[in-house]
């Protein structure tokens, strides 16, 4: 963790030892322990998870708002099912009904491998439905005449969604969007339950084997604030930047 | 004005269900009480059959036997005694905060765990094995596990030990329960569960199982089971009487003949007390 | 239905949506054969694995107790979250910065942090600070959890409730000479509270479902829970124990979000609210202003 003191003269190493002794004793339970690694999981967790969640929330809103009736109850009900269910149940399922049971290929034989896919595959399947309700919403901003003009042109549904609304519609939710990916972060600890190395696999491996339970807690939650904080400052700048001024 | 009917009419809705909530509570607590004055919590498996399980009956196996003599020897009857479930990464912390006052839950003695708490016993030798399907044969010693795909509960000794030792190549899956080990092994998607024989074979024994899988015999590690009490415990003595007295006084082999006789479990004799074999 | 995403069909537009719902319906059939024939094969269909669930048995050992925890804790969590969601949303707005800036920190804080280290860490500090029963014990701490970041969310959702509201309603409210929080109560949080109504329900069924992660973390005995036992004891039924609860947990939240929408609905009629409400009704009707408030997980 902190590095191996750098060379210092000699004369002042001996000033400088009790704090790094103090040092070494307030992070000792950290020896040992691949904090980063644990936390790069989460990182891998989260970006794949909201790209795809994007994607497939974005999907699911057209659907939603679309002209086919039967789409529109797909998607009706895919969000009402999948926004009930505690997120431990979807990612469980993922593994005991896809992989060990339905015996869907994810394209490795590694378990490891597996077993992270299947965590972003149910992050994906819960978080978009957030995201297609927050889409949604941003779809309700966007001014009638703005659509009404676009059909008067001669542009077909996936056109005024795609060209005219949807573009509109993500300025607008910037700010709900970002508290979905924030929660998603978040959410990635659940992936520990199907035994993906990620930052809260490692916190409760961490508590099992050392005494200091405040200490580690601390710790994790730092790291999550490390990148939840900077994430909301962040997108909050661009959502401020790129509001449609009404 | 609007503000007031949606904060009393959520107000309602949420006492109803504090209130309906609440008188289940309230049931439980009488009964707890009404056996008199003393109780003693004792720490066990929920979900392991054989060893302790929670069953519409009530609470059995071995573990849960083994406590309920122990209990009676400290002077407790069998209807002052509270389960509290203690699941495998809790116990130490269990203990040394004092939710309960001693736990029997497949609790392997260990140099680590020695550490935190002190163990009565041992009352059992079990080894950790590998639970296959029926029909494979191809796992007759631990390096057979190398390149096959194993499963165990989360964080547990029988995964690390895998990992460390004995057979580092092998891939292991990790799931926070047994059963769903079972479901993978099932459906093929797993080789072998691995865990103590003793709990393996509860599994093996369940009526739905019955001839799909069997124990590899393998005996990869000893695993002592202890009763766990808090540091610097006067309960330690008391017990290792009382487990002296249900090895000698044939309860002991009452228990086991109950527990693991359906299971065709073949248990090592008693163990001596405080004698750990590594 | 119409909308103004499409124009009204004509006879090929017609044709074309029954085409799609066709290929649609079949993709879907196809895929849902799939996963019942694949289901059938591994056993997972048979009997056995689904009989315990319409015996009372498995309600009264294992399920219904544990619904009743997760009831206890979740009720109990919004009972407390909802007031200390809008008084620290409110405390936000302050004119005051030594009121405004303490209560963004406290907000920021919690909500940065996974529900699942915030429980952890109150089951370890009440263990080592308080003398609360064991048997208490965890359903504080999952309670603590619960309320410290979702009362954190639901300030979030106050403030933008409040803000989505125009102007115009504060200026005219001090106008007629009503004071600070006068205007907070007879005529900002009456209208916003409409606004927030399903982002606040939405917030609610997560405190449903984060009761969940006190079982995983404190062996809170909740409904989630009760599955590692059930399962032990009928024979390793994961998936038809899981599917039992998810659907027991879809029919509580589907209550709770069923509620709030007859709530909402009564609310609504008759007054007009200026406020936008996040409607689930799809694009059209009147024309809105404002942003959403935030949907939140």
């Amino acid at each position: 963790m902190s590095g191996p003191p750098v060379r210092r003269p000699r004369g002042r190493r001996t000033r400088a030892s009790p704090h790094a002794e103090a040092r070494e004793i307030v992070f000792d339970f950290l020896q040992g322990y691949d904090l980063l690694g644990a936390f790069w999981m989460t990182v891998k967790l989260t970006v794949l998870s909201a790209v795809g969640s994007l994607i497939w929330g974005t999907m699911l809103a057209g659907m939603r708002v679309g002209p086919v009736p039967l789409m529109r109850g797909f998607g009706t009900a895919y969000v009402n099912i999948v926004r009930n269910i505690p997120l431990t149940v979807i990612i469980l399922f993922t593994s005991l009904g896809l992989d060990q049971t339905l015996r869907v290929s994810l394209g490795s034989d590694q378990v490891d491998t597996v077993n992270f896919r299947l965590a972003v595959l149910g992050l994906i399947a819960y978080t978009s439905a957030f995201v297609c309700e927050a889409l949604r919403s941003g779809i309700n901003t966007v001014p009638v005449g703005q659509a009404e003009a676009a059909r008067a042109i001669g542009l077909n549904f996936t056109q005024v969604l795609t060209l005219v609304v949807l573009p509109q519609a993500f300025r607008s939710v910037v700010g709900p969007l970002t508290n979905v990916l924030i929660a998603l972060t978040k959410n990635t600890t659940v992936a520990a339950a199907i035994g993906v190395a990620e930052a809260a696999t490692l916190m409760k491996s961490m508590i099992e084997n050392e005494a200091q339970l405040i200490a580690i807690s601390a710790v994790f939650a730092f790291g999550f604030m490390c990148l939840t904080l900077p994430t909301g400052l962040l997108l909050g700048w661009v959502g401020k930047k790129v509001a449609v001024k009404r | 004005m609007k503000l007031r009917k949606v904060t009393a009419a959520s107000a309602v809705v949420l006492a109803l269900a504090v209130t309906a909530t609440a008188c289940g509570s309230d049931d439980k607590k009488d009964s707890d009480s009404s056996g008199g004055g003393k109780k003693i919590t004792i720490g066990i498996k929920f979900d392991q059959p054989g060893i302790g399980q929670k069953t519409p009956q009530g609470y059995s196996g071995f573990d849960v036997d083994v406590a309920t003599y122990v209990a009676g020897k400290l002077g407790y009857k069998a209807d002052q005694i509270q389960w509290k479930e203690t699941k495998s990464a809790d116990r130490e912390n269990a203990l040394s905060r004092g939710d309960v006052d001693f736990i029997a839950a497949s609790y392997s003695i260990t140099p680590e765990r020695e550490k935190k708490v002190d163990f009565a016993g041992p009352y059992l030798l079990a080894h950790q094995d590998v639970l296959i399907r029926s029909d494979d044969t191809a796992i007759k010693s631990p390096s057979d596990l190398n390149s096959k795909k194993l499963c165990s509960v989360t964080g547990s000794t029988s995964a690390q030990n895998v990992h460390d030792k004995l057979a580092p190549k092998a891939q292991l899956q990790q799931y926070p329960t047994y059963s769903a080990c079972l479901t993978g092994l099932q459906s093929k998607a797993i080789d072998a569960l691995t865990t103590d024989d003793s709990i393996l074979a509860g599994y093996a024994s369940q009526a739905a199982f019955k001839g799909k899988f069997k124990l590899g015999g393998l005996k990869m590690t000893n695993e002592n089971y202890g009763i766990g009490v808090k540091k610097g415990s006067d309960l330690k003595a008391k017990i290792n009487t009382a487990l002296e007295a249900m090895v000698s006084d044939g309860s002991w082999q009452k228990a086991v003949d109950k527990n693991f006789g359906p299971a065709q479990y073949k248990n090592e004799p008693a163990p001596k007390i405080g004698n750990i074999v590594s | 239905m119409t909308s103004v995403l499409y124009d009204t069909q004509g006879p090929r537009a017609k044709r074309r949506n029954i085409l799609y719902s066709a290929l649609f319906l079949v993709a879907f059939a196809a895929l849902l054969w799939w996963v019942i024939t694949s289901l059938n094969d591994k056993d997972q269909l048979a009997w056995e694995k689904w009989k315990p669930f319409v015996h009372s048995e498995a309600w009264s050992t294992y399920l219904w107790p544990g619904l009743q925890n997760t009831l206890k804790a979740a009720a109990l969590a919004m009972v407390i979250a909802l007031p200390l969601g809008a008084f620290f949303g409110i405390a936000r707005l302050s004119d005051h910065a030594w009121i405004r800036i303490p209560a963004a920190a406290i907000v920021e804080f919690f909500r940065a942090i996974p529900v699942l280290v915030l429980m952890i860490f109150a089951d370890a500090a009440y263990s080592a600070y308080t003398n609360t029963s064991s048997d208490d014990r965890p359903l504080y701490a999952v309670i603590t959890g619960l309320v410290l970041y979702n009362s954190s969310v639901l300030a979030e959702i106050v403030r933008a409730g409040i803000l989505s509201l125009p102007k115009g309603q504060s200026e005219a409210a001090m106008a007629v000479g009503l004071r600070k929080n006068q205007v907070m109560r007879f005529i900002l949080l009456p209208q916003a509270v409409t606004a927030m109504l399903p982002a606040i329900v939405s917030q609610l069924v997560v405190i449903v479902k984060d009761t969940a992660l006190g079982g995983a973390v404190l062996t809170f005995p909740e409904l989630l829970a009760s599955v590692s036992p059930m399962s032990a004891y009928y024979g390793a039924n994961t998936i038809a124990s899981f599917t039992v609860v998810a659907l027991i947990y879809i029919a509580l939240n589907f209550s709770l979000t069923s509620f709030a929408s007859w709530l909402e609905g009564r609310l609504r009629r008759g007054k007009k609210s200026t406020g936008v409400v996040l409607a689930p009704a799809a694009v059209g009707g009147t024309e809105s202003t404002g942003t959403g408030v935030g949907i939140s997980i």
